[in-house]
């Protein structure tokens, strides 16, 4: 980040304690001086401007706050900032490469597994790890997988469908 | 060679959506991704009891805290006259409690800080010392003589009655029951919910002393309405009021009224002169936010032994907790709620509807359905199933003796609605084959001989979307029409900007199309744009699933009145008479020889290059589209069950839905919308309310207490179509978001009874938990899932 202007803030509280945490985030060292209390989620929503990490609930129960850690799904809004110094992040933003999309996501476009979207990264993300782990689920399997996550707009049916076609394509690509 | 329409993604298209491309990316623009300079945080105190006087607030250990902008309670806000505020149904709601607190979690003091945690910190260090009073969490204690009076802030508001209305033909309904052979009854409640879309409530307000402008984020189904709303009651001038709705993270009816939050960080934002962001955390969401239903329904039906409709008499007492700021149109009290038994051809009905005040949060928001539709239909087909089991005649033969026939529409309704298309009949037999009726039926027996039970349940109704004409319809005044704006650019590429505003239907995807259909401009090449007042036409907003049957006729027709100047413009370039022209898609040709033609494309062209005399240049029009009708579209949602005589936990086997909705613009979209909709109808049915205890603590404020089903819990559904297309509707749509969110619990709910049936249980309230199944199973009798308290149990 460039250094030619930073603002400082005009006095800082002297009581808040605060400390220096660097986490791999989508493959890039972040580092930020923050709150002992700061929520991951906040972190990376407005420390590192990474919005597509959403939050949506004050209990864990709905999982739009779902990033990897260390590639597997957490509740970002349950974790806080510190206990990710040092690992690594991916979040949505991570998640396709310089000039393509990952299967998960190029599957929830083709079958309209996604409405209002504001579940779409956590789903795509529990996805992503599901995957990894077991290639080639049964409808069962996605059901479960993804009951982490909740979605308002959809029904579920067409998310599951998606993984199952995102399971097919990356079982294709495996095979070449 | 004319165009192809599913090629260029017009009409009938399964069209995969725009706005994915954003969403996939998490590059989504929802209201708390919005940073703006300067920007600081406001945070809500709300109270923790239901009725309480106010006796003192001490706000000055939250001042002390470094990082604190701003404190601001009851007031700050009556210092500028903004303690109270109108609501959508000519009430008033407390913006920041002055006097008493009424409700739990209603909002009493606020603090603008430089970050959230502060801010929080902030509002704990809030010191509020109240004086409980008695509360009162239903109508019937809200009715009873000596209730304490919840709305004493108001003059000549003397019992807790918010109205009393009717509707109907009492007289003729009367004689209709004097002539039954048989008269059938039903009592039920339609238990509180909440649509609670993923993303909660919030604003940005951002006010510019320098330009007087004050501009606005906001989570909002309806930015006209709210802009309408913020000249009112902050006393700015309209035009110097810009709200932005932004991506909605859902809103199924939850983004429809002005919420105390919007206003106070507007308030602050003013106060301030800097921008202020207010994002409501889930319990807030919950507690204090539009809920819906929570209304006691009563019914008895006139039959005749051969299984005739007579007649039908219903009385409603709803809660609509402490302020009635619910959007219904403005004649009609209790919403569209007499459009029930709409699909049957019923002679005489009547029905009577009170509402009353109670200590929770305001309520009778429609939750994904058309003002109080859900209710309607769902105490409809429960009350046809009542009634064809006490005639001992098949439930669907019961429907089929009462259905509206193909051949007598247009038909008006014994409530005085006008339906004008259908296919009921066929509807119904599609289901039934679908989901193997008559098989079924076997099945059921042959396993009721192993002690197991198994169920059907059936839904059929048509319900009134797209309110609506302007006739009928107004909020606080303004008709209910809706406006679509297309400019079209020199290379036949557009803009289309409409009034309503997308909360994930799909708006961006489906207008273009209908433009792609009107015009043959490939609807790849049309941007849509929706909620920003400074940008789009005036509109009512998006809710009671009237987008396509409003917004998308003017998309409609604005492409006609773009397509009648192309025409012009393509005489000249033809050097023909204009009444020498053909249209096909996409192209105007010479009659005589219609190898000569010219593209829409080169008319846009010609629009700004290329004008005759006296035609004015450019290629851009607006629409306001007042519809002539409601749209009436039709469903058959089948369930079938299996319940555990041992628990009471039942399971769904299969479900079948039959959507006639007309004409889809987008199959794919419409088949999403109906899924959704049939998950959040199996949510209410088996899981989702809202409670409250006798203090008024609302028991489900948070996604622990309050259970939203997920992937695992939530059954396949198999979908269906028949298509009638709307006879008024410009390219023949008719509503469809909310279709199956009306229809389907019946459906659940129907399928369990049918279960059950025999052992003289006529109700068991939603959500069918197991326990209250596994009650009625056991000790054989109607489970009410809220029991009428009495004053003096509490
Ligand atoms: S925000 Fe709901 S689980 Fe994290
Ligand atoms: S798409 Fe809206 S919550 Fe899942």
């Amino acid at each position: 980040m460039s250094s030619l202007f930073a603002e400082v803030p005009p006095e800082p509280a002297s009581d808040v304690p605060v400390r220096r945490v660097t986490i791999n985030v989508n493959g890039e060292a972040r580092t930020a001086v923050i709150e002992p209390r700061l929520l991951l989620a906040h972190l990376l929503r407005q420390g590192f401007g990474l919005t597509g990490t959403h939050t949506g609930c004050d209990t864990t129960n709905c999982g739009v706050c779902t990033v990897l850690f260390d590639g597997t799904p957490i509740k970002s809004c349950t974790m806080l900032a510190v206990q990710a110094d040092g690992h690594n992040i991916l979040t949505v933003e991570g998640l396709a490469g310089a000039s393509e999309l990952h299967p998960v996501q190029e599957a929830f476009k083709d079958e309209h597994g996604l409405q209002c979207g504001f579940c779409t990264p956590g789903m795509m993300l529990t996805a992503k790890a599901f995957l990894e782990t077991n290639p080639d689920p049964t409808e069962d399997e996605v059901r479960w997988a993804l009951s982490g996550n909740l979605c308002r707009c959809t029904g579920y049916q067409n998310i599951v469908k998606s993984v199952l076609a995102a399971a097919e394509k990356l079982r294709g690509q495996a095979g070449n | 060679m004319q165009l192809d329409e599913i090629k260029i993604g017009g009409l009938g298209a399964s069209r995969r959506r725009v706005e994915d491309n954003r969403f996939i990316r998490g590059k989504g623009n929802y209201v708390d991704d919005i940073v703006l300079p300067g920007m600081l945080h406001m945070e809500i105190l709300r109270s923790p009891l239901a009725h309480a006087r106010i006796k003192s607030i001490d706000t000055t250990k939250a001042w002390a805290i470094p990082g604190v902008r701003l404190v601001m309670t009851g007031e700050t806000m009556a210092s500028r006259n903004l303690a109270w505020m109108p609501t959508l149904s000519y009430d008033t709601q407390a913006v920041l409690a002055t006097d008493k607190v009424r409700f739990q979690g209603q909002e009493v003091a606020c603090v603008i800080a430089d970050d959230p945690y502060i801010a929080k910190d902030a509002c704990e260090a809030i010191v509020v010392e109240y004086e409980p009073l008695p509360v009162i969490v239903n109508p019937q204690q809200a009715l009873a003589p000596g209730a304490p009076l919840i709305r004493d802030d108001k003059e000549n508001q003397l019992d807790n009655v918010v109205f009393d209305w009717a509707v109907g033909d009492k007289d003729g309904t009367d004689r209709a029951f004097a002539a039954a052979d048989v008269v059938s009854k039903l009592e039920l409640h339609y238990p509180r919910s909440h649509p609670s879309p993923l993303e909660s409530c919030g604003s940005i307000a951002d006010f510019d002393r320098a330009t007087s402008k004050l501009t606005v984020y906001m989570t909002t189904q309806a930015p006209h309405i709210i802009r309408a709303a913020v000249a009112l009651v902050a006393e700015l001038p309209e035009h110097m009021i810009r709200i932005i709705s932004p991506d909605l993270g859902g809103g199924f009816g939850n983004k429809v009224p002005v919420y105390p939050g919007y206003v106070a960080s507007i308030l602050a934002s003013i106060l301030l002169e800097r921008p202020v962001k207010w994002i409501e955390d889930k319990t807030g969401n919950l507690i204090s936010t539009g809920f819906a239903r929570d209304i006691y329904l009563h019914g008895e039906m006139a039959l005749r032994k051969d299984g005739k409709i007579l007649g039908v008499r219903m009385h409603t007492d709803s809660d609509h907790g402490a302020f009635f700021s619910d959007a219904q149109p403005s004649k009609f009290k209790i919403g569209l709620m007499h459009s029930t038994f709409a699909c049957y051809d019923i002679p005489a009905a009547h029905l009577t509807a009170r509402g009353v005040y109670t200590n929770k949060a305001p309520g009778g928001v429609a939750y994904r359905c058309s003002f109080r539709v859900t209710e309607a239909m769902f105490f409809q087909e429960r009350m046809v199933q009542a009634a064809a089991d006490d005639l001992g005649i098949d439930q669907a033969e019961f429907r089929r003796i009462n259905f509206v026939r193909d051949d007598d529409f247009p038909h008006r309704t014994a409530f005085g609605f006008l339906t004008d298309s259908g296919q009921y009949g066929k509807c119904l037999d599609v289901g039934l084959e679908a989901i193997g009726y008559q098989d079924f039926l076997r099945q059921k027996a042959e396993a009721a001989k192993q002690g197991r039970l198994l169920g059907i349940g059936i839904s059929t109704m048509t319900e009134p979307l797209g309110a609506g004409n302007s006739r009928e319809y107004d909020i606080l005044g303004i008709k209910m029409f809706d406006s679509a704006e297309l400019r079209v650019h020199m290379t036949g590429k557009a803009i289309l900007r409409t009034g309503a505003k997308s909360q994930g239907q799909g708006h961006e995807t489906t207008w273009a199309q209908i433009v792609a259909h009107e015009l043959g401009i490939p609807a790849d090449d049309v941007t849509v744009e929706e909620g920003d007042t400074d940008t789009a036409p005036f509109g009512m907003g998006t809710y009671a699933s009237r987008s396509t049957p409003v917004a998308g006729a003017a998309v409609a027709m604005v492409s006609r009145k773009i397509r009648a100047k192309a025409r012009k413009l393509a005489a000249h370039l033809l050097e023909v008479s204009e009444e020498d022209i053909e249209w096909e898609l996409g192209r105007f040709y010479v009659r005589s020889s219609p190898d000569r033609g010219v593209t829409i494309q080169e008319c846009a062209m010609a629009a700004y290059s290329n004008v005759p005399d006296g035609l004015e240049p450019g290629l851009e029009n607006n629409a306001y589209y007042d519809p002539p009708n409601l749209t009436w579209p039709f469903a058959c949602y089948i369930a079938t069950v299996e319940v555990d005589p041992g628990t009471g936990v039942w399971d769904v086997l299969n479900m079948v839905a039959v959507d006639d909705c007309g004409v889809r613009i987008n199959p794919m979209i419409v088949e999403g919308q109906i899924m959704g909709g049939l998950t959040e109808a199996y949510a209410m049915a088996s899981m989702q309310f809202i409670t409250f205890d006798a203090e008024g603590n609302c028991v489900g404020s948070n996604f622990m207490d309050y259970l939203l089903p997920t992937a695992w819990e939530t059954p396949g559904f198999e979908l269906h179509e028949v298509v009638t297309p709307c006879p008024h509707h410009p390219i023949g749509a008719k509503g469809i978001g909310e279709c199956a969110t009306v229809g389907g619990p019946a459906a659940f709910v129907n399928a369990v009874m049918d279960a059950i049936k025999g052992i003289g249980v006529r109700n068991i309230d939603m959500p069918l938990l197991p326990d209250r199944v596994y009650e009625a199973l056991t000790e054989r009798h109607d489970v009410s899932g809220a029991p009428p308290v009495k004053m003096d149990d509490r």
